[in-house]
């Protein structure tokens, strides 16, 4: 219920939202939980194992208990933790891990059971029998326990990520983080301010104190706008720093549209990755509960959580509160209580010492050891020096102290230390080297103390960077001392709960130090203690706590268990934010593709190209007719196809020759200019890396093509070569490829077209086959190869790439002019399978020069990459598996690529195995299906049969085995 | 007899103008990348200098002339931006025409920065990033260079054929920063 007057919720601007299926009302300011509470709602979820009915137990990102999907459908968003939603109109938020509903949950059954699910229940109950796993055990398992579930459609929410640097990045705008921006920002650094929360003053929002002679949460409203208002300063609210990265580089989540009515254009979530030279840990602290008997009804929270629902959302829990704690926290909980108007039936101090109050009773000296109640809270048991007592109570705040947040401080593998006094960890000085931590978070609890250590967070920070500080005075606070004595749990009947997120209690903890998991990280992997999105923010201390009590060690000996990023949870779709849809790589497009594309011409993905599989032409139903098509016309006539996606290379400089000798298998520095010449070249292990053509354009400057697939890998490897290997070479390489859009104009034709294209006619005698030299078309130099992928007399014309689409759609109209026009790459490969030239179908990596039956190309005048190691034994011999032809002489002609091949009187089983094929097309020009594949011994078996067997798709074909080179084998088409 | 007709790389995909924040295509005139030969750099920044007014940049800059750019481009390398290289320059330098293999495009306006930093891993304040600096690095998942103008606006190049992606992506993150804008 709303309490008059009190908190800083807009209270003029009411909010209509629903959680599960009931529509309730709240303000502007609220938070699903605080919203919920104030309309005495506190049952809010299931547990993850027992399906135990479960309300807020914090009000911040720790919350374990509160967990909701918000959204429906593809858009819902599981795990959203209510103290951290804002409300909005329309916001729908619906319970999780509960049926059919979250007041009669029939998978609370598995609480009865709870004696049988202790810790290493997995493990010990499901070994037997295997096959029972994954069919019977694991599904029964996900479905009984677990959190909120994923829609399993796309996401269609977008998101963001982005970068940004600083000088200094201050995590946490609490005192001390506030305290430390001002410090850099009036220093002239520039500063990050992140928060998680929606505004500035961290526990001051939750606090009923002063700071500077006004309240705390105007105080840092103040000093924020101040901040806000800096050119050096970002203030980004909502952010959450997850992480902590090599480099002074922090993962940050920054809450974009999860608070606001869904926009399509308006990311949800946007993942930053901060690079600072500098930074602050200003995160403060998190108050721990005590592990008592039945310590998870709702109505139980922290004591800390009570204040912040009073004095900032203006809502009291209940009616009749209890409040138990072995701190002086819990005394301040219980004046702010009475202060509002609640009744504090009893504050419950564990230390004799407690001092006695006028408000409400005190037991000192005294515990909780069990509460009552089904849905909530009904009443508390306390026991006293006297007995054990019964108190009525519809909400209880507890606190065992404070746990400094310092889990950032630990993603770089450093270990805290033990602070006997606060009784809790602290980091050590530079555990992650130029994160600084202040306050709270470094166990100083008093306002005066946080503002004290931010300033001198920053002070320090200023000096590594050799910036000069400004005097910025501190405000003054409160500087009330740490009184504490430890208390971790109650023992008794029932189950006290360690970590409410996962489930474990005390004795869990104790029957894994029982079981001899005695280490603090096995006791973890044993009972699931501090797992998942926890990651120990509630229960880490408590829990080893016990567990060195379990193992009669120290808290310091037993250690913590290592906190890893993230910090909160982050949706993988922020992480990866823009890498789905187009935005998954980069599409790249040939000068052709418009012209392409209007021919409905379906396109392929080739590396990170596009290219045309085929252009049909009216008529054409099937790609086989266009594909066979294309193949007759560039037999006959002339065909066009874009060949720009190749690797094109300038090797330039006195040694380019040389540099090539080195790369290519054949001598390039023999290749006189305005020749080209085919060239293979070999990985450092012997095997074929890729092939392509070297043409001398000038004494220095030499042009080499690489397939398309493996331009890069060839581009990097030159560049390794030339930088690492032969330093002492005067070569230079640049990537050329985009600069020229790069024709085929392959066919018996193809003279007849360029010549009444280029500016001049060919002379035939000075354009023999592999002839290479500048052109003019229509007043534009361009380049001309007289090269050939298809078998044909065949040209390859370059222009500027600013001219390709023009020269595409030229050629193409000529083409046609001719008989002829554009084909695909359906066509391109049967006309190279048809001449038995490979693609990177054949160069997969593991075949060599002798496999390809192109050891002649090794040259034996020189040294090349890849020669020495392509001499080993085994890769050489008639035990290789060689490059043959193969054609279909049985009943079946079907051809698979990726079918094995076998003898014919022999099993098809994989030791029988000879070989595979690698391509197949249908040959228009022959009337037959062709193949290319490598068999053992293959080149001293052409004219044998073997049998294909394809198992996958049960292709079995009885084949002849050839020469590679089906069509034109003395090469007279290409030449002539 | 017809003529071959020139196209930009973003013809028709550009201008682009969201939340204040602009899109245009730039014509940059030739480019030509410029790598000095084994000891020829001093001998090479001399000969661009007398050519064109520019020295060989150092890493990470470029020099800005009258209508000239040497924007550095990488290990041992620059592109000459705006003038056909002097042939003296052949004599120290392996040159490559450049000149059509790049989409060059301007992003300017209040809020560029928040634009490009949905895109780019590089510190793009004033202080790291003032005019005169140009850098090679990744723009989305292309690899390409950026260089801070005279005027502040910032130069963006990626390879020709990626053009359509470079748009996309600027385009996804400029509806993006306005939608936040407006929120």
């Amino acid at each position: 219920m709303r309490i008059a007057g009190k908190g800083l919720i807009d209270r003029d601007t009411p909010v209509h939202f629903r959680f599960d299926g009931v529509a309730h009302q709240g303000f502007a300011g609220d938070t699903l939980a605080s919203a919920l509470l104030a309309q005495g709602v506190r049952l809010m979820g299931r547990s993850f194992k027992y399906h135990r009915p479960r309300g807020v137990l914090t009000a911040g990102s720790e919350e374990p208990n509160a967990l909701v999907t918000v959204g429906q459908g593809a858009h819902a968003d599981p795990n959203v933790r209510a103290t951290v939603q804002e409300i909005y109109d329309g916001l729908e938020a619906h319970p999780q891990n509960a049926w059919p509903s979250l007041r009669y949950d029939l998978l609370s059954l598995n609480d009865l059971a709870a004696p049988f699910l202790s810790a290493g229940f997995y493990y010990k109950t499901f070994m037997w029998p295997r096959a029972f796993w994954e069919k019977l055990y694991e599904p029964v398992i996900r479905r009984a326990a677990g959190l909120g579930a994923l829609s399993g459609q796309p996401d269609p929410d977008a998101y963001e990520k982005a970068y940004a640097f600083c000088d200094l990045l201050v995590i946490g705008a609490g005192p001390a983080g506030l305290m430390a921006a001002l410090t850099a920002a009036e220093a002239g650094a520039d500063v990050i301010l992140c928060d998680e929360d929606t505004r500035s003053g961290g526990r001051l929002l939750a606090e009923d104190e002063e700071v500077d002679g006004q309240p705390g949460h105007a105080w840092a409203q103040a000093l924020t706008d101040r901040l806000r208002a800096m050119p050096n300063v970002r203030v980004m609210r909502r952010t959450t720093v997850t992480g902590v990265y090599d480099q002074g580089t922090y993962g940050a989540l920054e809450r974009v549209g999860q608070h606001l009515p869904h926009r399509a254009s308006l990311p949800r979530a946007c993942f930053w990755r901060i690079v600072a030279k500098r930074a602050v840990l200003a995160s403060g602290a998190i108050e721990r509960p005590v592990a008592f008997p039945n310590n998870d009804r709702p109505g139980i929270m922290t004591a800390g959580a009570v204040r912040a629902y009073l004095n900032r959302w203006g809502v009291a829990p209940g009616r009749r509160v209890v409040v138990f704690g072995n701190n002086d926290d819990a005394h301040r909980t219980a004046r702010d209580l009475v202060a509002a108007g609640v009744h504090v039936a009893a504050l419950v101090d564990s230390r004799h010492e407690a001092q006695a109050s006028d408000a409400y009773p005190v037991h000192a000296g005294a515990v909780l050891c069990n509460t009552q109640g089904r849905l909530g809270l009904e009443s508390v048991t306390i026991r006293t020096a006297k007995g054990e007592e019964r108190i009525a109570a519809d909400t209880l705040a507890m606190s065992g102290g404070w746990n400094p947040s310092l889990h950032l401080t630990c993603h770089m593998n450093g270990r805290p230390v033990w602070r006997d006094d606060i009784a809790a960890f602290v980091p050590k000085p530079d555990m992650v080297p130029g994160l600084i931590p202040a306050g709270a978070c470094h166990g100083a609890f008093s306002t005066h103390a946080c503002l004290e250590e931010g300033r001198a967070a920053a002070l320090r920070a200023l000096s590594e960077l050799g910036m000069t500080a400004k005097d910025v005075p501190l405000a003054e606070a409160e500087d009330a001392p740490v009184s504490l004595r430890p208390l971790w749990q109650v023992l008794g009947k029932g189950r006290a709960w360690l970590d409410f997120q996962n489930d474990v209690t005390a004795k869990d903890v104790a029957l894994a130090a029982q079981e001899n998991f005695c280490s603090v990280e096995h006791m973890k992997r044993y009972t699931t203690q501090g797992m998942a999105p926890d990651q120990g923010k509630n229960s880490n201390v408590a829990a080893l706590a016990v567990l060195a009590d379990a193992t009669g060690r120290s808290i310091p000996e037993t250690g913590t268990t290592t906190f890893r990023p993230p910090y909160t949870p982050v949706a993988i779709a922020a992480m990866g934010a823009g890498a789905e849809g187009k935005g998954f790589a980069p599409e790249r497009k040939t000068t052709s593709h418009a012209a392409t594309v209007e021919r409905g011409a379906p396109m392929i993905e080739a590396g990170l190209w596009y290219r045309p599989s085929y252009f049909p032409d009216p008529g054409e139903s099937h790609w086989r007719q266009s594909c066979d098509r294309e193949v007759r016309m560039v037999r006959e006539s002339v065909g066009i196809c874009d060949v720009s996606t190749l690797g094109k290379i300038d090797v330039q400089g006195p040694d380019a020759g040389r540099f090539l000798d080195l790369v290519y298998t054949n001598m390039m520095s023999t290749v006189k200019p305005g020749r080209v010449r085919y060239g293979l070249m070999l990985r450092e292990d012997g095997h074929v890396m890729d092939d392509g053509t070297a043409a001398r354009l000038s004494e220095g400057q030499y042009l080499i093509t690489t397939t398309t697939a493996a331009a890069g890998q060839v581009m990097a490897h030159l560049d390794f070569v030339a930088q690492g290997l032969r330093p002492d070479l005067d070569v230079r390489l640049a990537s050329v490829t985009e600069q020229w859009a790069q024709f085929a104009v392959a066919g018996p034709q193809s003279r007849a077209l360029l010549d009444g294209l280029l500016d001049a006619p060919l002379d035939p005698e000075a354009w023999p086959f592999m002839a290479c030299g500048p052109v003019k078309v229509m007043g534009i130099a361009a380049r001309l190869f007289r090269i050939s992928f298809s078998g044909e007399h065949a040209y390859e014309i370059a222009v500027p790439a600013r001219y390709g689409d023009s020269l595409f759609r030229l050629l193409v109209a000529r083409a046609e002019a001719l008989g002829g026009g554009p084909y695909g790459m359906e066509a391109l490969n049967v006309l190279r399978i048809e001449k038995g030239f490979i693609t990177h179908a054949e160069i997969h990596g593991r075949t060599t020069a002798f496999d390809i039956g192109m050891d002649r190309m090794v040259s034996a005048k020189k040294d090349c990459i890849g020669k020495v190691m392509a001499d080993r034994p085994g890769l050489k011999g008639p035990e290789r598996e060689q490059l043959v032809g193969l054609r279909p002489v049985g009943e079946s002609k079907e051809m698979t690529a990726g079918a094995h091949l076998f003898e014919p009187g022999t099993e098809p089983v994989r030791v029988n195995a000879q070989g595979y094929v690698t391509s197949v097309g249908f040959s228009p020009t022959l009337g037959t299906m062709l193949a290319l594949g490598f068999l053992r011994n293959g080149r001293a078996r052409h004219g044998e049969r073997v049998k294909l067997k394809d198992h996958l798709r049960q292709v079995e074909t009885l084949c002849e085995v050839c020469d590679p080179v089906f069509f034109d084998p003395d090469g007279g088409r290409l030449r002539g | 007899m017809a003529d071959l007709i020139a196209r930009s790389p973003c013809m028709g995909l550009l201008p682009l103008e969201q939340g204040g924040v602009s899109v245009t295509e730039l014509d940059p005139g030739p480019m030509t990348l410029v790598a000095p030969y084994k000891g020829q750099a001093a001998a090479l920044s001399k000969a661009m200098k007398v050519a064109h007014g520019v020295g060989f940049p150092a890493a990470n800059t470029t020099e800005t002339g009258k209508g000239v750019e040497a924007a550095w481009f990488g290990r041992d390398q620059a592109l000459l931006i705006g003038a056909v290289p002097d042939a003296a320059l052949a004599d120290h330098a392996a040159l490559s025409d450049q000149g059509d293999a790049w989409a060059v495009v301007r992003v300017a306006g209040e809020g560029a920065e928040d634009v490009l930093a949905r895109l780019i891993p590089v510190d793009l304040r004033d202080s790291a990033f003032p005019p005169g600096r140009s850098i090679r690095t990744q723009i989305g998942h292309m690899a390409g260079a950026v260089t801070r103008l005279p005027d502040g606006a910032v130069r963006l190049m990626v390879f020709r054929s990626m053009a359509g992606t470079l748009v996309h992506d600027l385009d996804r993150a400029m509806t993006h920063c306005a939608a936040r804008g407006t929120g």
